[in-house]
């Protein structure tokens, strides 16, 4: 595999700073990830002797463990730096954390943050590159790569689908994320929600469609994607009940006949099943949810390869 | 003893004119062409610019409380480098500028030590809560210009109302930092595409318009002179227009980083760019620098907020809000509004002198024989770049940090002192 893009020590904070070429080669490099974690022994040897540092700042398990698979299964050596455990919530700074960790000798740092623009932080503190795993509203990159991957190896383009994001678009680094590597692959995105969780400006920025009703939103789309409706945004006062959301944005066999016939089916996890996403609709055929998860393996595997500079 | 400055393109009532200036002491004794005295010290200012000292009426000298961002001293230097020789503090220290003694122990400890003139600004609350009247007739005795929350907004609409009737009473202005803590919430930067953009809490413009409405009203019954400090938004000036329009003694103030900068800046996560109110909308942007140009702003005021570099090297929510001021304001304005045309110098200056020091009326801000020396000498011609070695403050939270600017204080006097030469 020729690294013929410049990756090496190449932070990602997000997809904007990846060119469409480069999202692509990376979706190749995780294909061929893809076949080492259906092997009995899930382990190459290419990243022997580098380290990676998981710096979770907020919990993730799911996410943790992905790139803890990813780094492992290429035989990085592992350390993970949780808040609950950790000197932050001791009232170390960031920066002192990472000047410490890096006195460890790091190699590469993921980084989940409440905070946006924390990976930023994280690479001017330590000078090594640093993938987000997820900072706030702001981004998660990894996230997009692996939905865009698992769109791509179904329908082996994304050039021209119609992809539609339903639920709590404000609080979502998912979506922003997904709307700039989609539309990098040629793909048209329409976001859907009430217009209480929906940020102003997306049109402009992204270059997206937003729409407030579900069933023109779903209409001819190719693929479909539920968010993760939290009950907190209830106490925010930014919608009555979860009750009255399921009714108008739930993603159901009844709302889903909208969308084109066979369109897939996606959801980052985790799920409130029977709130934005009917288990009917969760586990059927269409759902390639469980795929996302397994890709993601794959698609940080592929990442973290390049960025390290992995000998093939 | 006798300092004349020959030459000199003398900034005087709204013109240029090349001028020979003497001042005796602390007073500005004449200004004419070719003065024929004998100085004991002349200096040569063919080719410079002599302008009045610049005045500020919304800083932060962080002293008493917070001496570890700033202090009087390091505050002052870094005014005298930004030409300013007047400035007024606001009232948000440790303890608060709440009670007569905090007012005389800034006042005495900028009168020993400061490199400028330092005027109080009381509070208009005690401890800056909101929750009852400060003690300000008696501030007043003690030497406060005005009262301000500044940082804080009193949101009870009530009390606000009670304490611009009672600042009426002793004419004290009423300087308002206006924000509605609900609107505004946990909001880091504008809502606006920016916001949008980086998953960052927006601070919408409302939560500044609301308030400067209410504040209007209240100015109207309680006959309170009302002055709006950092006004961001077009609609907050359309509020204040209306209110102008209607006679009312209302005021504003426009900050260089609004005039200058817009909420793309943000984009970055550069936390030097965070501040309140916010950085909004190119429109918004756009509108301020109209306002400035036509009069509707009153002035423009740096609200010079430094912060330690520990406190804005945190993760961008973490951060504390606030800009850095004094040394960048005027080679910013001038080299990115009047150099390209935006602006006019002579409006510049007189929004940087006469014009806040009439707001409160400091005897400030003009070059005229019998005025206090308080003057500025500057080459516009040459450049200065502030990095964070050659910064005076003590904190370096600028944006224009390692950034070539135009415009440079060669020399500040201060009542005839010199305070500053580069």
């Amino acid at each position: 595999m020729s690294n013929t893009f410049h990756f090496i020590n190449r932070s990602m904070f997000d997809l904007d700073d990846y060119s469409a070429d480069e999202i692509m080669f990376i979706l190749e490099a995780a294909q061929g990830m893809k076949e080492i974690n259906l092997r009995e022994y899930k382990k190459i040897p290419t990243l022997r002797g580098k380290t990676v540092c998981t710096l979770f700042i907020e919990n993730s398990t799911r996410t943790r463990m992905s790139f803890e698979l990813a780094a492992s299964r290429l035989s990085a050596d592992v350390v993970s730096f949780q808040e609950s455990t950790s000197a932050l919530s001791k009232g170390e700074s960031l920066q002192d954390t990472v000047y410490t960790l890096n006195a460890m000798g790091i190699d590469l740092y993921v980084i989940r943050h409440s905070s946006p623009g924390s990976p930023q932080l994280v690479n001017k503190y330590s000078g090594k590159p640093v993938i987000n795993g997820g900072d706030g509203r702001h981004a998660h990159p990894t996230q997009a790569l692996l939905d865009i991957f698992s769109i791509w190896e179904r329908l082996h383009s994304l050039k021209g689908l119609k992809i539609t994001i339903v639920g709590d678009i404000l609080n979502s680094r998912v979506v922003r994320s997904n709307l700039i590597g989609m539309k990098k692959l040629g793909a048209h995105v329409t976001v859907c929600g009430p217009r209480t969780l929906m940020p102003g400006h997306m049109e402009e920025v992204y270059g997206c469609k937003v729409e407030y009703d579900l069933k023109t939103a779903l209409k001819d789309a190719d693929c479909v994607m539920g968010l993760r409706m939290q009950l907190e945004r209830q106490t925010e006062g930014l919608f009555p009940s979860l009750e009255e959301y399921t009714k108008h944005y739930v993603l159901s066999k009844d709302t889903i006949k909208w969308a084109k016939k066979d369109a897939l089916i996606m959801h980052p996890g985790p799920m409130n099943r029977g709130v934005e996403i009917l288990p009917e609709i969760a586990d059927s055929s269409q759902s390639i949810i469980t795929e996302q998860v397994a890709n993601g393996v794959a698609v940080r595997m592929a990442l973290l390869f390049l960025i390290l500079g992995g000998k093939a | 003893m006798k300092t004349m400055i020959k030459n000199g393109i003398v900034y005087q009532n709204g013109k240029f004119e090349s001028l020979d200036i003497l001042f005796e002491g602390h007073k500005i004794t004449q200004i004419g062409k070719d003065i024929s005295i004998k100085a004991d010290e002349t200096i040569d200012a063919a080719g410079k610019h002599v302008l009045p000292g610049l005045v500020d009426i919304h800083c932060h000298l962080r002293d008493p409380g917070f001496t570890y961002k700033e202090d009087i001293i390091s505050g002052t230097k870094a005014a005298a480098r930004g030409g300013f020789t007047t400035v007024c503090a606001m009232p948000n220290t440790d303890p608060v500028v709440d009670n007569i003694a905090t007012v005389e122990f800034i006042q005495r400890r900028a009168k020993d030590l400061g490199f400028c003139k330092v005027k109080v600004i009381g509070a208009i609350t005690k401890q800056i809560e909101g929750k009852e009247i400060s003690e300000m007739a008696s501030m007043k005795e003690g030497g406060i210009i005005a009262i301000s929350d500044d940082g804080n907004c009193v949101q009870n609409g009530k009390l606000m109302m009670n304490c611009m009737k009672y600042a009426a009473n002793f004419h004290l202005p009423v300087i308002i930092h206006a924000e509605d803590y609900n609107f505004a919430g946990k909001g880091q930067i504008h809502s606006g595409k920016a916001a949008s953009q980086l998953g960052l809490s927006g601070i919408p413009a409302i939560a500044e318009e609301v308030i400067i409405a209410r504040d209007i009203m209240l100015a109207e019954s309680t006959k309170a002179r009302l002055h709006v400090a950092h006004v961001s938004s077009a609609r907050s000036l359309e509020l204040i227009k209306q209110a102008k329009d209607k006679g009312l003694p209302v005021s504003c103030e426009v900050t260089p980083h609004h005039l200058l900068l817009n909420e793309m800046a943000t984009i970055t996560f550069d936390t030097n760019t965070k501040c309140k109110p916010p950085l909004r909308s190119e429109k918004d942007r756009l509108a301020l620098l109209e306002g400035l140009k036509s009069g509707l702003i009153d002035c423009i005021a740096t609200d010079h907020a430094p912060h330690a570099d520990y406190e804005k090297e945190l993760e961008f929510d973490k951060a504390p809000f606030g800009i850095n001021g004094f040394e960048a304001a005027f080679a910013s304005l001038y080299t990115h509004l009047v150099i390209p045309g935006h602006l006019s110098l002579e409006r510049l200056i007189e929004a940087l002198t006469s014009a806040p020091a009439q707001l409160f009326s400091l005897n400030a801000g003009v070059l005229e024989e019998g005025a206090t020396a308080d003057l500025v000498i500057a080459d516009l011609h040459q450049t200065i770049t502030l990095t964070a070695d050659n910064m005076l403050s003590k904190a370096k939270n600028t944006p224009w940090i390692d950034k070539e600017l135009k415009g440079k204080m060669l020399s500040t006097f201060c009542e005839g002192r010199i305070t500053w030469q580069a």
